[in-house]
């Protein structure tokens, strides 16, 4: 048995981890990465907090139960099609400013 | 110490070894491969905890799809070693502190206020069935919903990714390649 305050503290770390990296990393692609680092650390709080609600039966309050992995699979869903567009976007502005380094893309207008 | 807290420990000290280094490598393809090891590491974390449908799409489709997208990019841009930028002495005067201060804090109140509520080992219906009945009776809108972002988000993808029109005054929409 392992407590809920354990995975929320991973969750958190992870999350943590995600945000350092959109903050001093300086490669698009790399931030990119971080976002989904922190995507993730979110989806673990999820799914711990489904298992914990199912646990301490929650869905006896006329919840429905395991919500959570199923926002989850929503978050997943979402992340996908962020991830498609966010990557044609750096598609994009490679083309136009043949740079990965965010400062060096600090201009809205060539 | 059981067999689930080991199990526990073990997939976290991959996930946050491989979150930090995503933080400390600076080739993208080392950050992407670090990246997948940390959501691989998730898998075990979701198994753990009884959500195998939510573990099998982790790894199928962020350490599958995702990744191979981000690495394909990287691939497809030749992106090389990023260079660091000079930090400000702001930010490390009082950025580092800060953080260590909150973590300890956050970490010590998520440990001392949750009491012994406990997270069960296996037993939970995180089973592709359970899930898939609550996604097509519970959830049918969010998931109608849903095809359609995806609809849309391969379009606007499409249509950002595709070679521009080349302009005639030479600029640098049409000048890579």
């Amino acid at each position: 048995m392992v407590p809920l305050s354990y995975y929320l503290v991973l969750s958190g770390v992870l999350f943590a981890c995600g945000v350092t990296g959109f903050l001093i990393k300086r490669n698009i692609i790399t931030i990119f990465m971080s976002i989904e680092l922190m995507l993730n650390g979110v989806n673990l709080s999820f799914v711990a907090f489904a298992a914990h609600w199912h646990a301490v039966g929650g869905e006896l309050a006329g919840l429905v139960p395991l919500s959570g992995q199923v926002f989850v699979f929503f978050v997943m869903v979402v992340a996908a099609a962020e991830t498609a567009v966010g990557l044609a976007i750096i598609i994009a502005v490679y083309r136009n400013r043949e740079t990965l380094n965010v400062d060096q893309v600090n201009l809205l207008k060539l | 110490m059981s067999i689930h807290l080991i199990l526990f420990l073990a997939f976290g000290a991959v996930c946050v070894a491989g979150a930090v280094n995503l933080l400390a490598q600076t080739h993208p393809i080392s950050s992407a491969l670090s990246l997948i090891a940390v959501m691989a590491a998730l898998a075990g974390e979701y198994l753990l905890l009884g959500a195998e449908f939510v573990a099998a799409v982790q790894v199928i489709v962020y350490a599958g799809a995702i990744m191979v997208l981000f690495v394909f990019t990287i691939m497809l841009l030749n992106a090389g070693e990023e260079e660091r930028a000079k930090g400000s002495r702001v930010a490390t005067l009082f950025g580092i502190p800060g953080v260590l201060l909150g973590s300890i804090l956050v970490a010590w109140v998520l440990l001392r206020h949750s009491g012994t509520e406990a997270v069960a080992a296996g037993g939970l219906p995180g089973d592709p069935k359970t899930i898939g009945q609550l996604l097509f009776h519970e959830f049918l809108l969010p998931f109608e919903i849903t095809s359609v972002l995806i609809l849309i988000a391969i379009m606007g993808a499409v249509v950002l990714a595709s070679k521009p029109p080349t302009s005639p005054a030479g600029g640098p929409a049409g000048k890579v390649d």
